[in-house]
């Protein structure tokens, strides 16, 4: 059982210490050690392919986490007013969502959005007012916010849901019996108790945007990000560069994790 | 203290409402609430005089909650009218009365200091209060539950009495009409509940807010209360003060949640303006007075209370022979439970005597009881 579960674990982590490892290379070849040296950090972040991707992937990441956040506290807020079989059924269809597979979610975004890019746009043409060309709506970098949106929206409500059940009825209550109107009550008693569910839940939706490929494959038009960049690099043969760029990611992505982590331990405590 | 009255304000606050009960602080009339099937609160007429320690006593699950919820406006009745200070305050939520509650868990703020949690209340009144005027009623409030040092701690690093004294202070300092009371002591233990008892009893008097308390323990709020209010499957059985409950019950269940008493059986042979005479199962009949009109032929029931019990250990003709089943020494009382073989088991409260000659007395040892007529009261079966 033990032998196992080491098994396991060096399946799992030795593919990614070795991107880690190799990042570090001073030859350059990706699959041999000549050496250590940090210079493929250097070449990375001096690409302008590399950095105009991390922008993209950034911005992407930053407003749709946001979006998120504030539409996936609300929602959360509403159904906590909802009871009985309606609740349930919010309940269960939150729950599959986080469970579509992204490649279900890619592929069912880009056929919705074409098919109302496909409507919308020659209305857009004909009744554009003046002489301008009219703007034809397109993939790109809205569709892919979009995208992400929806996706970790469903991430943020269960977080939120979850902090609200934990947190007194009485509290609320005890608020409106001390004067304050429902929107006071919400500004001073919820918001500041469910904060850490809403910033953890920000932070994973960040995580998760900053790191998604399949979805933006799909959604994202000509527009690259930094998973994307990886992806068609390594089509041209994996370089040490490509496993530098891939260890700064999972760093990041890594100490998100855990400040989310703690966040949210820390929010429970209280 | 400045009146209630003059520091208090609400936006929205309603009209004189056309026929109040003069004087009433709060008034529920003909309240009814029900949850789907379930009626929680039926018919209740009550008036609450300003100044007044009243309490809701009844068992689990009859409504006592609900009541004060209606008051406090967390519900809204099915049916029926809640007033405060004269003004039909049905259509105001929650926030929106001048009353204040004291909840069973304390539901004080995690997030806040005491001070804070204290504030809170002066904090949301419009026009807003000068800064310096909240930390001020702040300080005092913190003085008079005697918490003046820990004005900055947090919630959790107070111990469970001192956080019931929180909760408390939140409420007052807003000097309410009326302060609603959901058994904020049931989470403390046996000698703090005696202390803080006391403590909610001096600070009632000292403030002159009307207190509406809500618990089922009958020591409670017979030591507390200036009346009680006495509920059963939300209906109200009977309002008097501790001491006419005690003495004057108008029904069986009444003197039976209100102290502990003795219940005879039988059946009422006549009636004779106050007095009646009932027939009990050891075929005797006495005489005692009638608590409520119950008509001729009725079965109901005869109360004593077990101090009113004489017991002695030589026969005379009006006593009744039992047998000795149980001793309690209490100190200053002795409880006996002493069998009759006709009216079963009896509870008899033997104040110490000097020659303590009842003190031989044993277990299955023959033994004479008696009761003064006065002392006895025939009451409904119900
Ligand atoms: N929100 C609710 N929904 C449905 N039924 C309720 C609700 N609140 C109370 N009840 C019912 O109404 C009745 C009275 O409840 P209430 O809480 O007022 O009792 P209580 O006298 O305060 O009891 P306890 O001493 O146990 O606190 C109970 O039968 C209860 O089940
Ligand atoms: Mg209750």
């Amino acid at each position: 059982m033990r032998i196992y579960a080491v098994c396991v674990y060096v399946f799992l982590y030795t593919p990614i210490a070795i991107i880690a490892l190799f990042s570090f290379s001073a030859g350059r070849s990706a699959s041999q050690l000549e050496g250590l040296s940090v210079q493929w950090y250097g070449r990375a972040l001096n690409n302008p392919f590399v950095m105009d991707a991390l922008g993209n992937s950034l911005f992407v990441a930053f407003v749709s986490a946001t979006l998120a956040s504030v539409l996936g506290t609300l929602a959360a807020v509403g159904l906590q007013g909802i009871r009985g079989p309606a609740r349930a059924l919010f309940d269960a269809l939150i729950y599959i969502a986080v469970m579509i597979p992204g490649i279900v979610i890619g592929i069912a975004t880009l056929i919705a959005l074409v098919t109302v890019f496909g409507v919308v746009n020659p209305w857009l043409e004909a009744f554009w007012p003046g002489s301008a060309p009219a703007p034809t709506l397109r993939m790109g970098m809205g569709s892919l916010i979009a995208a992400h949106t929806m996706f970790t929206l469903a991430l943020v409500i269960i977080i939120v849901r979850a902090r609200l059940a934990g947190l007194e009825g009485a509290l609320t209550e005890a608020s409106a019996d001390l004067y304050a109107t429902p929107l006071g009550t919400f500004r001073q008693i919820t918001l500041p108790l469910i904060a850490p569910a809403i910033l953890a839940g920000f932070l994973l939706s960040f995580t998760f945007s900053f790191d998604d490929f399949i979805i933006a494959f799909f959604v994202a038009g000509s527009e690259t990000t930094l998973p994307i960049y990886i992806f068609s690099s390594i089509r041209r043969g994996i370089t040490p560069e490509v496993n530098a760029i891939g260890t700064m990611v999972m760093g990041a992505s890594l100490i998100m994790l855990v400040v989310a982590q703690l966040i949210l331990r820390r929010g429970q405590k209280r | 203290m400045t009146k209630v009255a003059e520091t208090f304000s609400v936006d929205g606050y309603p009209r004189e409402s056309a026929k109040a009960v003069p004087g009433a602080v709060a008034e529920l009339r003909g309240v009814s609430k029900s949850y789907g099937d379930v009626q929680a609160v039926r018919h209740f007429d009550l008036a609450i005089a300003p100044g007044e320690f009243l309490s809701f006593l009844g068992p689990s699950g009859c409504g006592k909650t609900t009541a004060l919820r209606m008051l406090a406006g967390f519900e809204a009745p099915s049916a029926g009218t809640v007033l405060i200070d004269g003004k039909d305050v049905s259509g105001l939520a929650a926030y929106q009365r001048p009353v204040n509650m004291v909840f069973q868990s304390y539901a004080l703020f995690p997030h806040l200091t005491v001070g804070q949690n204290i504030a809170y209340g002066l904090k949301q009144q419009r026009p807003k209060l000068p800064l310096a005027g909240i930390n001020d009623k702040v300080q005092r409030v913190l003085e008079t539950v005697r918490l003046a040092d820990f004005k900055d701690r947090r919630i959790w690093e107070m111990s469970g009495g001192q956080q019931q004294r929180v909760a408390l202070a939140r409420a007052i300092v807003n000097e309410p009409k009326l302060l609603l009371l959901d058994e904020p002591l049931a989470a403390l233990d046996r000698k703090l509940r005696k202390e803080m008892q006391i403590e909610l009893q001096d600070l009632q008097r000292q403030l002159g807010i009307t207190f509406v308390l809500v618990t089922h323990d009958q020591e409670e709020a017979l030591s507390l209360s200036d009346r009680i209010c006495v509920m059963r499957a939300g209906e109200i059985v009977q309002v008097g003060t501790p001491r006419e409950l005690y003495d004057q019950p108008k029904s069986r269940y009444v003197a039976d949640f209100v102290g502990t008493s003795n219940f005879f059986d039988g059946k009422i042979i006549a009636v004779n303006g106050g007095t009646g005479q009932i027939s009990l199962s050891d075929g005797r009949s006495y005489r005692a007075f009638l608590s409520d009109a119950i008509p001729v032929g009725e079965t109901a029931c005869v109360s004593v209370r077990p101090e009113q019990i004489r017991m002695s250990d030589t026969q005379s003709s009006e006593a009744l022979e039992v047998t000795i089943q149980n001793r309690i020494f209490l100190g200053e009382h002795t409880e006996y439970l002493v069998r009759h073989a006709r009216l079963g088991n009896i509870a008899v409260m033997a104040p110490r005597q000097s020659d303590g000659r009842l003190d031989t007395l044993q277990k299955g040892d023959t033994a004479w009881v008696h009761w003064n007529p006065e002392a006895a009261l025939i009451l409904r079966n119900d």
